[in-house]
């Protein structure tokens, strides 16, 4: 059986579907859930989350860029739960790429400014699902 | 050659047809936005069940209840008030009825000898309070119409950074509720603390023996510490989202009502005007005949 992904941001749900296999980060690393997985919990950091299509590993890859947030898996049912997660369709390049040249100036000035880390962090992970590259 | 009386009358009718189409655009422009805002809303509304449900995982692991934002106070000297009302008027007593509310709720709480702290979302609750010389604590503007989640979050930090660090022992949200497009009523909430997350827990419905033991990354109490802050800006965008429906269901209404007015001032108007331009006309008919009687008798 399937795991159903259900990946809900405070304004939408933005995407529901079929899994063979997701793989999120949580604060303690990767974790990946297949069916059957034990009910878990996680808090999630800015990375991206791959859901894998029912038709095996090769099948159809999802990319979602999550900034921090829930994973609540019970009963095959994986729920991501983010402050903001966009498919890489929703992605503005332009504005990741600008918001992430703003940090590295930033950064470059104050190492310590964990702010600008974070906002890099962010625009990585937007870049990353925009480009299609797996981590 | 009409007289000066209906000339008047005329200039009147056409000025309240042109109050009337704009309050007839209004209203359909209203009548979208509910529509609107009941679907965002309606969006919204599985996140915040999900986020229910793992408070509920929560509790059945017996997550540890200490945070800052469920902190009940033995004795609230001051409370925080967190009033939504809208930037733009001509919603019909949507403001007026959240204000006197709120009011009303600060005015008791200060009987009983609580100070009080005012965070006020929208121009209308920003210019009465201020217009009577309340302290205001915190304004926000230009989010009540079309609330975004970064608005909510904005509020939140607010709200709660002002209970966490003990400014305030009590927040009261005031609001108006949507209930239906054909009702909706002003809700005087308790925000925070929190309930406990045993009675958020029960609000969700579901029966802790349903509930399969859970694994906590990093601990119950790490999920707990990351998740409150966002309950608590979820509820506050959804008070935003209800508050956005009811203020366009008001604003529909109201100008539903404005161009029904319109419409009846018209009939009557119009009725009017016929009426002083058959006086008129009878006048100048006397005048016509009186003239030529007095040219008949003079012959």
């Amino acid at each position: 059986m399937p795991l159903e992904v259900e990946l809900v941001s405070p304004e939408e749900v933005v995407l529901t579907a079929t899994a063979s296999m997701v793989v999120v980060r949580t604060t303690d690393g990767d974790i990946a859930f297949q069916p059957g997985h034990v009910p878990f919990v996680g808090v999630l950091l800015p990375e991206r989350v791959r859901i894998y299509g029912d038709e095996g590993e090769d099948g159809d890859t999802q990319l979602i860029a999550v900034h921090s947030g829930f994973v609540e898996v019970a009963h095959d049912k994986v729920a991501i739960l983010s402050d903001v997660a966009e498919l890489a369709g929703d992605i503005d390049v332009d504005r990741a790429n600008s918001a992430a040249e703003r940090a590295r100036a930033t950064l470059a000035d104050d190492p310590d400014d964990e702010e600008a880390a974070a906002a890099l962090k962010r625009a990585e992970v937007r870049l990353a699902v925009a480009a299609g590259t797996a981590i | 050659m009409p007289g000066g009386e209906e000339r008047i009358l005329r200039r009147r009718i056409s000025s309240v047809q042109s109050t009337k189409k704009i309050t007839r655009a209004m209203e359909l422009i209203a009548a979208t936005r509910v529509v609107k805002a009941q679907q965002r809303a309606h969006a919204a509304r599985p996140y915040a069940t999900r986020m229910t449900s793992v408070i509920e995982d929560l509790a059945a692991a017996g997550a540890a209840t200490e945070h800052a934002l469920l902190r009940q106070s033995d004795e609230i000297r001051k409370v925080g008030y967190v009033i939504i009302t809208s930037d733009r008027g001509l919603a019909g007593p949507y403001n007026s009825s959240v204000i006197r509310a709120a009011e009303r709720e600060i005015m008791a709480g200060t009987r009983e000898g609580r100070d009080y702290s005012l965070i006020l979302v929208g121009r209308k609750g920003r210019d009465y309070f201020k217009f009577r010389n309340y302290r205001i604590d915190a304004s926000f503007e230009g989010m009540s119409d079309t609330p975004r989640y970064d608005d909510a979050r904005r509020l939140s930090t607010e709200v709660s950074g002002r209970f966490t660090s003990g400014d305030v022992d009590q927040v009261i949200l005031v609001y108006m509720e949507f209930i239906s497009l054909g009702s909706q009523r002003v809700a005087v909430r308790r925000f925070l603390p929190l309930a406990t997350i045993e009675e958020i827990a029960a609000l969700g419905g579901g029966s802790a023996e349903a509930r399969a033991a859970f694994e906590f990354e990093p601990s119950p109490a790490g999920v707990l510490e990351v998740l409150l802050p966002r309950y608590v800006e979820s509820r506050l965008f959804s008070a935003l989202l209800d508050a956005a429906a009811s203020e366009h269901a008001n604003r529909q209404r109201a100008m539903k009502a404005a161009t029904d007015n319109a419409e009846e001032l018209i009939v009557k108007l119009t009725r009017m005007m016929n009426r002083a331009r058959q006086d008129a006309i009878t006048t100048e008919i006397m005048e016509i005949v009186g003239g030529a009687e007095a040219l008949r008798n003079a012959g």
